[in-house]
């Protein structure tokens, strides 16, 4: 999952729970979609307790990522190429 | 987390007794706590980086027939769903630590927990396990 930690990202919430991340973006993002674990964002696999929701705010995707030992963070990215992608398949 | 390594070895032990071939999915600090305990690798057979593993499931190239998460905090419970819902193998949740009630208390998708609180003593943990005895399954 190197290729997450190289992305120009903003931590929104960190070592938080998957839950905490899930009620996040319900609470603070108009537009979202769930996807399963696995489901593939920026090249890396989604790890988290279905259903995953990931937010998208104009260009931004809102996401959780999950370090074994550290919870799970979660990290907003601008990418407009892949807020398109995540919208096309509501 | 200090029973970690020592229940772990000492499923693979039993998962080998039993003729099953241990493969151990780990972050690096946890792979290098099995190969400094277990040197000559009397048990410890492969061992891969854990992201490496769920992507070779996720793309079909390797699947298992049991799994067993080591879970001592909240990112266990979900790489443990995420096997869940990846994987076709029959799933375990090795639950342990100070707060391993709450743990077990969020785990909402189908596996066999197995559960103690254990953080220095592995016995709790290993004595449930015994009663499972999942390589018997």
């Amino acid at each position: 999952m190197g290729c997450v930690e190289e992305l120009p990202y903003e931590v929104l919430l960190r070592a938080s729970s998957f839950k905490e991340c899930r009620e996040y973006i319900k609470g603070h993002f108009r537009e979202s979609i769930n996807v399963t674990p696995g489901f593939k964002i920026f090249d890396t696999h989604i790890i988290g307790v279905p259903p995953i929701s990931v937010g998208l705010d104009g260009d931004f995707v809102i996401f959780p990522y999950t370090k074994p030992c550290h919870g799970t963070f979660l990290l907003r990215v601008e990418n407009r190429a892949e807020a398109e992608r995540l919208r096309t398949r509501k | 987390m200090p029973v970690q390594t020592s229940i772990a070895l000492y499923l693979i032990h039993r998962l080998k007794q039993a003729g099953i071939t241990p493969v151990v999915a780990g972050n690096r600090s946890a792979v290098t706590l099995l190969v400094v305990a277990d040197p000559k690798r009397e048990y410890l057979g492969e061992a891969l980086d854990l992201d490496r593993a769920i992507d070779q499931i996720i793309e079909h190239k390797r699947d298992f027939d049991l799994c067993f998460v080591f879970i001592h905090n909240d990112s266990g419970v979900s790489y443990a769903a995420t096997m869940g819902a990846i994987s076709k193998a029959r799933l375990y949740a090795v639950v342990y630590g100070e707060h391993y009630d709450q743990i077990v208390a969020s785990i909402e998708f189908p596996c066999q927990t197995i559960a103690a609180k254990a953080v220095h003593n592995p016995m709790p943990l290993k004595k449930m396990l015994d009663e499972v005895a999942p390589w018997a399954a």
